[in-house]
């Protein structure tokens, strides 16, 4: 088969940034194509030029053999080119057939024809394998439902080439599975999905061909995928070998520091107990929607407590709100970076001396200095790429974002306990290790770390001890020692939770 | 892009393009740049100017308060009457200063403690304050007993007015707390991402309510200038003062959608407003057509700047 999309010396800098550079690769028709690489590698920018978001400075995108001029993403949409964004572009109040009609709605004179609407929408679901009712609203499906009718808009629209930037980022796995069985179906049909993913397995699963981007470079273009190696793909997109990314080591647990007594809130019903000690790492576990971040957003006071305590070295803390929990030791790093961790039009210096910055501004004033020092201390320490103190934070990856928001917790001096919600969503794998450095640093000074995560193999490889969490309630408490895939995943299933009362007695046996 | 345009859509395109604009009309327009033309010009910019200080903390956090006209009427009304009333010009200012503040501080608790839409709830009050007003005096001006009142207005300080004085004081004041304090700082991380502040250990209810306490304290302090300058105390005074104030904001770059303000802008918002008047009262122009051309002027300053936010998008 030939070439159908081909990329040709595509180069694009902006401003102190070569963010793409002599960029060349091809795919074939009927092809799942891996796009990899670190955050800042270049994908997120390939992707805006492939979707006519922003124009390349030089280069040529040829599609079936035919030169694009295309200067705006309806321009692309013409040309059959549909990106899918992790941030869905869905009406929420609109249904589906509507959703996947919206812009030209058939009917005549201005009435629509909902018969037509709704049909040719049921058709085309079928035709693709989707289970989903047309006349539903958008807002009442899931994210990986949402996906899917995003998908579905697309092929409605006859994309030709269709690109999924990180689809599985919000997905549970079985959602993530559904997701592959429709990819499949389309690479049957002939089209070309550009498939952008951090997720090797993903990769393996689904991609026919794939390239590695590395600062704005090619890295790799591999166009058999069962020729290569985790690892080989890994050592492209880092330039070096990462032998074991999780690097655990084990330490001293001291005394208990977070004490957490039958907590439970408007979004967790069920009351919840544990405690972690000095210097330990406690991972939560769990499928989308089984209670983790609503536990660590009651246990910081973003959300108010209906009832229970909780205490840091034994002093409870009161009332339940974040300035509070700050002032005793408790800091949270949220899930959702975008939308409750960063600062958006602040730059890196700000957004790191949001909290701390009380301690070192008397009667309110600030002191500029004192907070450039901090900045460059946190930069330096915690390795945050950046050009300044001064770039806007919306400017960096997903990386170091995360790292100043861990900036912002350890200029507060006297964090004994440190909640990071899924800690490396959207983190390439470089800085992935680095962030699992700081925590075991973090941990062997003696503080009390919650993870929280939705991958396994990060909770396994980085804490000393799982809670997993199934339907709002803790399922399962699993030392280091006894950690077990099947176990622990056995124990985050509603089914299993459902069927007997098997997790309650995992909990009461230890 | 040119040089030119660069200028012109850069950080300081505002204060450039007014620089240009003020020479201008310096040079063409006769009687302009005397001193009389200049400390008339800024004394009828007072009311606006003091205002658009907290007006742009509450933009500035994503908020909104159309009750300041009505609050500069009443709580002018209140100085005016308390001061009769007890002989005593200080307890005149300080009803006024307790009662403007009260004001503003039920706006806040209504919006951060009870999650009021702001436009609601200042649309509200907007009413209840003027009706307030307007009960207190029977609808009819409340003249001033002591001519001692007379002399906030009248009097001068270094041969500036005093209410120039105020309104110059302001300016420098809240500058300095919106770039230079803890408090400016977190107006403006609110207004970036209210969520993403609170968990950060803002305090973010808490600063709304200071917000709108500051803005009705502060529209007290107009309010006091006004009517010692108006020697009355009028219940239909300062009406439309809330759009004239949000133009000069959003004439200086203040987001609407929260996050960005600068006190110059606001500055020269308030200056453009006042200079737009001050010239067309001095060529004759009819009063009718005022109100098309700073409508005109305010949407040329929007899209300025949704062009230079677009070139600034580009740069990054």
């Amino acid at each position: 088969m030939q070439d159908f999309l081909e990329f040709k010396a595509i180069s694009k800098g902006y401003p102190g940034v070569q963010a793409l550079a002599d960029v060349s690769f091809s795919v074939k028709k009927g092809a799942v194509h891996g796009l990899m690489g670190e955050n800042g590698a270049g994908k997120s920018t390939l992707i805006r030029v492939l979707s006519g978001d922003q124009s390349a400075d030089t280069g040529e995108i040829r599609i079936d053999g035919q030169l694009q001029h295309y200067r705006s993403v309806r321009d692309a949409f013409d040309a059959g080119v549909i990106v899918i964004h992790q941030e869905l572009q869905l009406v929420p109040e609109l249904t589906v057939a509507e959703n996947l009609w919206l812009g030209r709605f058939p009917g005549k004179a201005g009435v629509i024809d909902r018969s037509r609407l709704v049909g040719v929408v049921k058709e085309k679901l079928a035709e693709i394998g989707i289970d989903i009712d047309p006349t539903a609203k958008v807002a009442s499906l899931s994210i990986g439902e949402r996906q899917m009718v995003e998908i579905a808009k697309a092929v409605m629209a006859d994309a030709r080439v269709i690109a999924l930037d990180e689809p599985t980022s919000s997905l549970s796995s079985r959602e993530s599975e559904i997701l592959f069985t429709l990819i499949d179906r389309l690479r049957a049909q002939g089209k070309v999905i550009l498939y952008v993913s951090h997720r090797l397995d993903e990769i393996f699963r689904l991609c026919d061909s794939l390239t590695v981007l590395r600062d704005g470079k090619l890295a790799a273009h591999h166009p058999e995928i069962a020729q290569i190696t985790r690892e080989q793909i890994i050592a492209e997109m880092v330039g070096r070998e990462i032998s074991n990314i999780w690097g655990f080591r084990p330490r001293e647990r001291g005394a208990v520091r977070l004490e957490v007594k039958d907590l439970a809130g408007r979004k967790l019903r069920t009351p919840i107990s544990f405690s972690v000690r000095q210097g330990e790492i406690l991972g939560f576990f769990g499928l989308i929607g089984a209670g983790r971040s609503e536990m660590a957003r009651l246990v910081y006071g973003a959300d108010s407590r209906s009832q229970g305590t909780v205490s840091v070295d034994g002093a409870t803390v009161t009332p339940d709100s974040p300035p509070h929990s700050i002032r005793s030791g408790i800091v949270l790093c949220p899930e959702d970076r975008k939308f409750d961790g960063i600062v958006q039009g602040r730059n890196i210096e700000e957004n790191m001396a949001i909290s701390s910055r009380r301690h070192f501004s008397p009667f309110g004033i600030l002191q500029p200095k004192k907070e450039a020092e901090l900045a460059d201390r946190f930069i330096a320490k915690l390795r945050v790429r950046t050009p300044s103190r001064k770039q806007e934070i919306v400017n960096l990856s997903g990386g170091n974002q995360q790292k100043v928001i861990l900036g912002r917790w350890l200029s507060e001096q006297g964090v004994k306990v440190l909640i990071i919600d899924e800690p490396t969503r959207g983190i390439d794998v470089g800085a992935k290790s680095e962030i699992y450095e700081i925590l075991y640093e973090l941990a062997g000074q003696g503080m009390a770390i919650v993870v929280i995560s939705s991958e396994l193999p990060e909770v396994m490889g980085i804490t000393d001890r799982i809670m997993v969490m199934c339907q709002g309630r803790v399922a399962a408490d699993i030392e280091r020692a006894d950690f077990d895939e099947r176990r622990i995943l056995a124990a985050a299933l509603p089914d299993v939770a459902n069927a007997s009362e098997l997790p309650n007695q995992q909990v009461q046996s230890r | 892009m040119t040089s030119l345009k660069k200028l012109l859509l850069g950080e300081q395109g505002l204060v450039v393009i007014f620089a240009i604009a003020f020479a201008i009309v310096a040079l063409t327009v006769p009687n302009f740049l005397t001193e009389r033309n200049m400390l008339g010009l800024l004394q009828s910019v007072v009311t606006i100017g003091i205002v658009a200080c907290t007006m742009m903390f509450c933009l500035a956090s994503r908020d909104f308060d159309l009750s300041v006209g009505s609050t500069v009427a009443f709580s002018g009304m209140v100085a005016v009457m308390a001061s009769n009333a007890s002989g005593s010009i200080i307890i005149g200012l300080l009803a006024a200063l307790l009662c403007g503040g009260a004001v503003g501080l039920v706006n806040g608790v209504v919006i951060a403690r009870f999650r009021i839409n702001a436009l609601i709830t200042t649309l509200a009050t907007m009413q209840i304050v003027r009706g307030l007003a307007l009960i207190a005096s029977d609808g009819r001006a409340v003249g001033i007993n002591d001519p001692g009142f007379y002399q906030l207005a009248l009097s001068k300080f270094l041969g500036i007015p005093t209410p120039i004085c105020v309104m110059a004081v302001f300016f420098i004041i809240f500058g300095f707390v919106l770039n230079r304090t803890v408090f400016g700082k977190n107006t403006l991380a609110i207004g970036g991402n209210p969520e993403a502040s609170r968990l950060a250990g803002v305090n973010v209810s808490n600063m709304r309510i200071w917000i709108f306490a500051l803005q009705g304290l502060v529209c007290a302090v107009a309010g006091v200038l006004l009517a010692s300058r108006i020697t009355s105390g009028q219940p239909n005074a300062a009406t439309g003062l809330e759009l004239s104030v949000i133009s000069a904001c959003v004439l200086g770059g203040v987001s609407l959608a929260g996050g960005r303000a600068a006190m110059t802008g606001v500055i020269v918002g308030v200056l453009i407003m006042g200079i737009a008047e001050n010239v067309m009262n001095l060529l004759n122009i009819q009063a009718f057509y005022q109100y098309v051309v700073r409508g005109l002027i305010l949407l040329l300053a929007v899209l300025l700047d949704n062009l230079r936010s677009a070139a600034a998008g580009r740069r990054t």
